[in-house]
């Protein structure tokens, strides 16, 4: 039970054991707190305010601190994502090529706005600064614990196809 | 007989990797002669996935573009098998033009060695210039060179090399840092992926030679962390120089020790700026600060650093191997060597193209990149993202050097170049700039934070046809605060995009805001559909038309109810007649 207001902690599954590791490479390394986020965020998919406040425990950054670098960066979640992130190109080359009408196809098939996870957990959509395969604006890299899959000229239709693919797996 | 399959990120999404599977699985079951290997990008992005067959491990016989899997059991039979060429998929010679007409020293070796064995790297005189460094030179000597050569900063600024690096030497102490700015975060560049990927020793050696020249203890490559596949070969290149001993204790056998690091970014666009760069290193907020002290004198963790981007650290090795006059030969009076650009947006064959510095733009477009897709008119080209501009048709004569570029109101930057045409909206291109800014701003000085959202609220309302009379003025009073009331790079150029649309389209900017009327068609707000005589009545439009905004009868010309139109656009997708107009 919090001491200050009385709350029970959130039941969570991550497992901040698994957290130990990271804690002891990079720990006593000075500097290393966006390595030690990262990894962390590898691990549990997002970071949790249980894991902020456990890596406050053990390295002694306040949590404020960790809170503003984790906010400072495109790249740290402090909310859970889906099993697949979608994660849509908006560089200049994209955004030439109809980068909106890729963002309207997958709002409309899966019901998802920018930063939205779909109810079944499956996919969470993000728009990214730019991927760096330009020469195949539109395009879209969707991560998974599969690796990465980058797709590339995209259509209105293409679009669909790959997530109705993803879903058939 | 070796088979060379280009795996960059962009190649690995075309498909290269499955295409690579199903040449190594036939040669494999066939038993045949042959080994499949893979390489970097080669540059022409349009093609991919390329395959490249040196019948005597040395010489390219051919190159096939385009190889789906379903194409590779045709080109076994005929190439591996019968050793008869495949004309089918072998590129065509306009396409091979693509290539000779570029003059290549970034990407000498991109999309040839393969990037996961440094052996083939050593095999076409890689390391050379770390052991001629090493044996032969001073540190006073390096520095000499790359000033001969005139090698300036390829990241954007175009500040010379050779005096960052003596400053940095200079400095007083012996714990100096070496940092390499992989952070490449301009949208619509990736030359640096492109190194990275394909030809990451050319970095590290480039990096050595530079860090012996400034007198580094360490280096640190801060890579975004968009680039997996960029890390990955980064970390397989610098574990086998360390084993090969052109890293570590006693490089080469000489007094000089050093080592490389990674360290990923985590997407700061404001990481650019050197400053920043280093706090985020610190593994801070990735926030500017106030120059003096320089990196040269108080950098990572207040030592001496020395900060220089992907492609300025590629140049390096050739530099030493084949001298500073050598490089100063091409390009310039004052931009001297090559630049590489990564052609995209609406051009028929992007990618990655390296020239000598001074080609006039229209070479590079319509010389090397074969001008705009589909035949459409050529309106723009954004040079330098957020921080550059759009230089107009009217201008493309312009050589592309750091002076000349600078004169338009763009910038060279990093290197990215957006073809627009007829359809882009230049108020709109303003805006997404604005937006990306706006976003990037690190929130430290007050008129990049609020004047950047300022700005963008002012475009939003313009390409939603709400713009008022004196908006263009309001635009351009606000650009210059911005650019005057800004500490860092990123507020002081965020004004760029508009700054040269104005200029540039201004009838575009008045269009918007007194005719209510998008000059490109594009901002949805401003647009309307009609549907002329040529509709024959088929129907499919009045079918696909989510809102019921068309009526007509079997065979009758359709009409499009305004008042409850929502401008999808699904009519003039379904149209095959082109009758519905878009206005």
């Amino acid at each position: 039970m919090c001491e200050n207001c009385g709350a029970e902690p959130q039941a969570t599954d991550l497992d901040l054991k698994e957290l130990d590791p990271i804690l002891e490479k990079y720990g006593k390394i000075k500097g290393s707190l966006i390595s030690i986020l990262q990894q962390t965020q590898d691990i549990h998919g997002y970071l949790s305010k249980e894991a902020i406040d456990y890596i406050s425990k053990k390295t002694g950054i306040t949590p404020a601190k960790i809170y503003g670098v984790a906010t400072f960066y495109a790249q740290f979640r402090l909310e859970p994502i889906g099993e697949y992130l979608i994660m849509l190109c908006q560089g200049t080359a994209c955004h030439v090529n109809g980068a909106a009408l890729i963002e309207e196809a997958i709002t409309e098939y899966l019901g998802i706005q920018d930063n939205e996870t779909t109810p079944d957990n499956k996919f969470t959509l993000n728009n990214v600064a730019c991927l760096g395969c330009c020469s195949l604006a539109p395009v879209m890299m969707i991560k998974s614990k599969d690796g990465d899959e980058t797709f590339g000229n995209l259509t209105k239709t293409k679009v669909v196809e790959a997530i109705k693919q993803i879903q058939s797996r | 007989m070796k088979i060379v399959v280009g795996q960059g990120s962009c190649g690995v999404a075309s498909g290269a990797k499955k295409t690579s599977d199903a040449l190594e699985n036939l040669i494999s079951t066939e038993g045949l002669d042959a080994r499949v290997e893979l390489a970097g990008c080669v540059g022409n992005c349009y093609l991919e996935p390329i395959v490249d067959i040196y019948d005597n491990d040395k010489e390219l016989t051919a190159r096939y573009v385009q190889v789906q899997p379903a194409d590779v059991p045709a080109i076994v039979e005929s190439h591996v098998k019968n050793g008869k060429v495949l004309n089918e998929k072998l590129i065509s010679e306009k396409d091979e033009a693509f290539l000779s007409n570029q003059k290549r020293i970034v990407l000498r070796n991109a999309g040839i060695i393969d990037p996961e064995d440094i052996n083939e790297y050593i095999a076409i005189g890689g390391y050379e210039g770390i052991k001629k460094v090493l044996t032969t030179m001073s540190q006073d000597d390096v520095i000499e060179e790359i000033k001969v050569s005139g090698l300036r900063g390829r990241g954007g600024a175009g500040f010379p090399t050779w005096f960052k690096w003596n400053a940095a030497k200079q400095s007083p102490g012996t714990e100096k840092y070496m940092c390499c700015n992989a952070d490449e975060g301009d949208p619509g560049a990736f030359m640096d992926r492109s190194v990275l990927e394909g030809d990451p020793h050319s970095l590290i050696e480039g990096m050595t030679i530079g860090g012996y020249a400034m007198g580094a203890s360490e280096g640190v490559i801060y890579v975004r962390a968009e680039y997996p596949l960029a890390i990955k070969r980064l970390n397989i290149a610098l574990g086998q120089a360390r084993e090969k001993g052109f890293l570590g204790e006693n490089i080469l056998g000489s007094n000089y020790s050093y080592d490389i690091r990674i360290k990923a970014g985590a997407g700061a666009f404001v990481c650019g700026e050197e400053t920043a760069l280093i706090a985020s290193l610190e593994g801070e907020r990735g926030m500017p600060r106030l120059k003096p002290p320089f990196p040269a004198q108080k950098g990572f963790w207040q030592k001496p650093t020395n900060i220089n981007n992907v492609e300025t650290f590629a140049n390096v090795p050739w530099i030493i191997t084949e001298g500073g006059a050598a490089f100063g030969a091409m390009g310039t009076d004052k931009s001297k060597g090559t630049k590489v650009f990564a052609l995209a947006g609406k051009i028929k064959k992007g990618g990655l193209v390296e020239v000598p510095m001074g080609l006039p733009l229209k070479d590079v477009i319509y010389g090397i990149g074969d001008g705009v897709k589909n035949d459409k008119a050529f309106k723009a080209v954004q040079m330098g993202g957020p921080s550059g501009g759009c230089i107009p048709a009217a201008l493309i004569d312009t050589p592309v050097d750091y002076e000349n570029i600078n004169k338009t109101g763009a910038i060279v930057g990093s290197g990215g170049m957006i073809v627009m045409d007829e359809d882009t909206c230049m108020v709109d291109m303003a805006r997404y700039f604005l937006d990306f800014t706006r976003k990037e701003s690190c929130g430290k000085c007050n008129y990049c934070r609020v004047g950047t959202k300022r700005m963008l609220e002012i475009l939003e309302r313009i390409t939603q046809g709400k713009g008022k009379d004196g908006d263009i003025e309001l635009l351009e009073e606000l650009a210059l605060k911005i650019r005057d009331g800004s500490m860092c790079g990123l507020g002081q150029t965020a004004p760029n995009p508009v700054l040269t649309t104005i200029k540039y389209f201004r009838h575009e900017y008045e269009d918007h805001i007194y005719n209510k009327h998008c000059t490109a068609h594009y901002c949805k707000a401003l647009i309307t559909f009609t549907i002329n005589d040529k509709c024959i009545g088929c129907t499919a439009c009045a079918r696909q038309c989510p809102v019921g905004a068309i009526t007509g009868e079997v065979k009758g010309q359709h009409v499009v109810d305004h008042d409850k139109c929502i401008k999808c656009g699904k009519c003039e997708e379904a149209c095959k007649f082109s009758a519905v107009i878009r206005d």
